[in-house]
C-alpha cells in the first residue's frame, strides 16, 4: 500500500490514510480493507476493540503507519496481528 | 493525503464547536466545511486555474483555502500591501482566477475577462448556499502557491503541495488536542505561511481561531482579555508594540494566554528579556521556518526560554537569541559555499530536508539531487544542537576568507545602553575583501558614543576580526512590513 491511500472497512464505518506503507494486508475487524469499502459484514466477535478518529496505528514492526479518519467498531491488524495506537511527544504549539 | 481532509475530520469529530471567530462571528466546523464545499463547487464551475484572496483575513479565507483544496486548485492569497504596479504583475501571472476580496483594485490593476472577480460577502453568502461538491479527484497536487516578498528581484511563486502541507501538521500537532476552552489569536496577515499555517494547525488540534484582521497593539491586548485567548503567534514587530503599550499602562486581563510563538524576523534579546519579564505565566516559543518549509522547521520551547534566562552559564544563556532545536520530523545541517557540511559553531548555509519541504517554484526547484533545500539562511549550531541564525547567507561578512555572523556582532552592540538598534554588514575593503560596518539606532536622549567605546565593546566580547571599522549612528533602521532588516539598505549607506 502506498501513502496516501484511504482505506475503508468493510465491516465497520472505519476509515484509515495509510501515512507510511510496507508489505502486508491491513485489516479492520477481521476483515481486509479497500479502497472502495464495499461492506461485506459485521465485525469478528474478537476484532472490536474499535478505532478513534485522530489516532495514529503501526505495527509491531513500525513499518505501517496509518491515521484513522472517521472512527468504526472493529479493530485494525497488519496480517492478522493487532496494530497498536502511536504515542507521540507533542511539541509546543508554534503557529 | 488532501489538506481539506483535516476540516472534515474536525466536523466528523465535533461537528458543533465554534472553529472560528472574527468580528464577533462565530463558525463551528461543521458550518466551516458546508462553507468550504460550497465554495468547492463554485471554484470547480469557474474553470479558474488559481484561487487568489486580495483581502484581509476573514472566514472567505479560510472557505477558500479548503474550498480550492476540495476542488484541486491552488490557492494564492496575495499581498494587499504591494505597490499596484507589483500587485498588477502577480495578478497576470495567476490570471485565469477566481479573486476573492478587492474587485475594484483587482479590476483596475488587471482587466481581464478570463478572471472572475467577487467581493468577500457574496463569496462567503454564495459558499453557504451552493451545493456542496461532488466526490472530486482532488487530487494531491499544489495546495497553495506563495509569492515570496522578494527583497530582490522579482517574487518568486513558491509552491506548497498537499504532501508537504500535511506532513507537517501531521508531523507536529496531535488531532484534537488542544485542550476544551483554548482559543489561538492569528494576527499575520493570510498570504503569509504563518497564516496558513496556524488555519491548519489550529483546526486539526481543534484549538478555536480568532481572527485579528488589522492589528493595534491595543486591540490585540483587549481581544487577548475578552476571549480568553490561549494561544498568540506575533511577528517581533508586533512584540514590541504591545509591550510597548504595556509599558505605558494597557493592562489588560492576560492570565488566560498561555503561550505566546514568535518568529518571521529577528527577535532582539533585550526585547524578549523584557516580555519575559512582562508574562511570567506565559511559554514563550520561538518559531523558525520559511514559506518554502510550510513553515516550522526548528523551535525553541517555553523551557528552553526560562533556563537561558535564568542560567549564569554564558553559553546556556546566549540561547535566548537561539531559534532552538530543529524539529525531529526533518534534517538539518550547516554547509559551506562548496557545500561541505560544517561542525559545531562554524557559520555556513541552513540547508533542510524532509516531508515537509518543498524548496519549488513554480518555475523550477531549489532542491539538490538528494533533496536537500538551501535555505539562503545562515546560521551556526552549538555544542548541544541549538540552531543560531546569522542573517541572510548573502549577508554573511567574509573578512580575509573568515565568515562572521552580522547576528552576532549586533547582539554584542546592543548590550551597550545608548544603543537599541544595531545592523552590521560587510563593507569592501581592499586589504580584507569585506570588513565590518555598523548602524547604530540610539535611545532618545543618548549621546553618540565614542567610536573606540564601541570598538572596545567588540573586542572584548568577541574575536578582533569582528571589531567594526566604521560606525554610523542614524535615527532607524530599514525594515519590511514583517520586521525583516534590509540590510541590502544599510550596506549603501557606508562609504566605499
Amino acid at each position: 500500500m502506498k501513502p496516501g491511500t484511504r482505506l475503508k472497512s468493510a465491516v465497520c464505518d472505519t476509515e484509515v490514510m495509510v501515512i507510511r506503507g510496507g508489505e502486508g494486508t491491513v485489516e479492520c475487524g477481521g476483515a481486509a480493507m479497500t479502497e472502495d469499502g464495499a461492506k461485506t459484514g459485521e465485525p469478528a466477535a474478537d476484532h472490536q476493540n474499535g478505532t478513534l478518529i485522530g489516532k495514529r496505528y503501526v505495527d509491531g514492526g513500525g513499518t505501517v503507519e496509518l491515521l484513522c479518519v472517521k472512527a468504526g467498531k472493529g479493530s485494525l491488524a497488519l496480517d492478522g496481528t493487532p496494530m497498536a495506537t502511536k504515542d507521540s511527544k507533542p511539541l509546543p504549539a508554534s503557529d | 493525503m488532501n489538506i481539506a481532509l483535516f476540516l472534515e475530520m474536525a466536523a466528523e469529530a465535533a461537528p458543533d464547536r465554534i472553529a472560528l471567530v472574527c468580528d464577533g462571528r462565530s463558525f463551528s466546523y461543521a458550518q466551516l466545511l458546508a462553507g468550504a464545499r460550497g465554495a468547492a463547487t463554485m471554484i470547480a464551475q469557474s474553470h479558474a486555474e488559481h484561487v487568489a484572496l486580495l483581502d484581509e483575513a476573514s472566514e472567505a479565507a479560510v472557505f477558500a483555502l479548503f474550498g480550492a483544496a476540495l476542488a484541486g486548485v491552488p490557492y494564492v492569497p496575495l499581498n494587499y500591501r504591494l505597490a499596484d504596479a507589483d500587485l498588477a504583475a502577480l495578478l497576470q501571472r495567476i490570471t485565469p482566477c477566481l479573486l476573492v476580496g478587492d474587485v475594484a483594485r483587482a479590476r483596475s490593476l488587471h482587466d481581464d475577462e478570463r478572471n472572475m472577480l467577487i467581493a468577500r460577502e457574496r463569496f462567503t453568502g454564495q459558499a453557504k448556499e451552493a451545493p456542496a461538491i461532488e466526490e472530486s479527484d482532488a487530487g494531491l497536487g499544489t495546495a497553495v502557491q506563495l509569492f515570496t516578498s522578494g527583497t530582490t528581484g522579482m517574487p518568486k511563486a513558491a509552491i506548497l503541495r498537499h504532501t508537504n502541507l500535511t506532513s507537517y501538521v501531521i508531523g507536529t500537532v496531535d488531532f484534537g488536542s488542544a485542550p476544551e476552552g483554548s482559543a489561538g489569536l492569528v494576527t499575520v496577515p493570510p498570504y503569509h505561511i504563518a497564516g496558513i499555517a496556524a488555519l491548519l494547525t489550529s483546526i486539526y488540534s481543534q484549538r478555536k481561531i480568532i481572527l485579528l484582521p488589522a492589528f493595534t497593539p491595543e486591540a490585540w491586548l483587549d481581544l487577548v482579555a475578552d476571549q480568553r485567548v490561549t494561544n498568540a503567534f506575533v511577528v517581533p514587530t508586533m512584540l514590541a508594540r504591545i509591550v510597548d503599550v504595556m509599558d505605558k499602562g494597557h493592562r489588560p486581563d492576560m492570565s488566560s494566554l498561555k503561550a505566546i510563538s514568535y518568529g518571521g524576523g529577528k527577535m532582539p534579546l533585550e526585547l524578549i528579556s523584557l516580555a519575559l519579564d512582562l508574562f511570567p505565566e506565559t511559554g514563550f516559543t520561538n518559531a523558525y521556518g520559511l514559506t518554502e518549509t510550510s513553515s516550522t522547521v526548528a523551535l525553541l520551547s517555553p523551557e528552553d526560554h526560562r533556563a537561558a534566562k535564568a542560567s549564569n552559564d554564558p553559553m546556556v544563556h546566549a540561547r535566548l537569541a537561539s531559534v532552538g532545536i530543529p524539529l525531529p520530523t526533518i534534517e538539518l545541517e550547516i554547509r559551506d559555499e562548496d557545500g561541505k557540511l560544517l561542525g559545531r559553531d562554524a557559520v555556513g548555509e541552513i540547508y533542510v530536508r524532509g516531508e515537509q519541504v518543498s524548496g519549488e517554484y513554480k518555475e523550477k526547484s531549489a532542491l539538490t539531487a538528494d533533496g536537500w533545500f538551501p535555505t539562503r539562511d545562515a546560521g551556526y549550531l552549538d555544542r548541544d544542537g541549538y540552531l543560531f541564525l546569522s542573517g541572510r547567507a548573502d549577508d554573511v561578512i567574509v573578512r580575509g576568507g573568515e565568515n562572521l555572523s552580522p547576528g552576532e556582532i549586533e547582539d554584542v552592540l546592543l548590550t551597550h545602553p545608548a544603543v537599541t538598534d544595531a545592523c552590521a554588514t560587510g563593507i569592501p575593503s581592499h586589504e580584507w575583501g569585506e570588513t565590518v560596518g555598523v548602524a547604530l539606532v540610539l535611545s532618545d536622549g543618548n549621546k553618540a558614543p565614542e567610536q573606540q567605546e564601541i570598538q572596545q565593546l567588540v573586542r572584548d566580547r568577541l574575536r578582533s576580526s569582528r571589531v567594526p571599522e566604521q560606525i554610523l549612528f542614524v535615527e532607524s533602521l530599514p525594515y519590511n512590513e514583517m520586521g525583516k532588516l534590509l540590510r541590502r539598505e544599510v550596506k549603501t549607506w557606508f562609504k566605499r
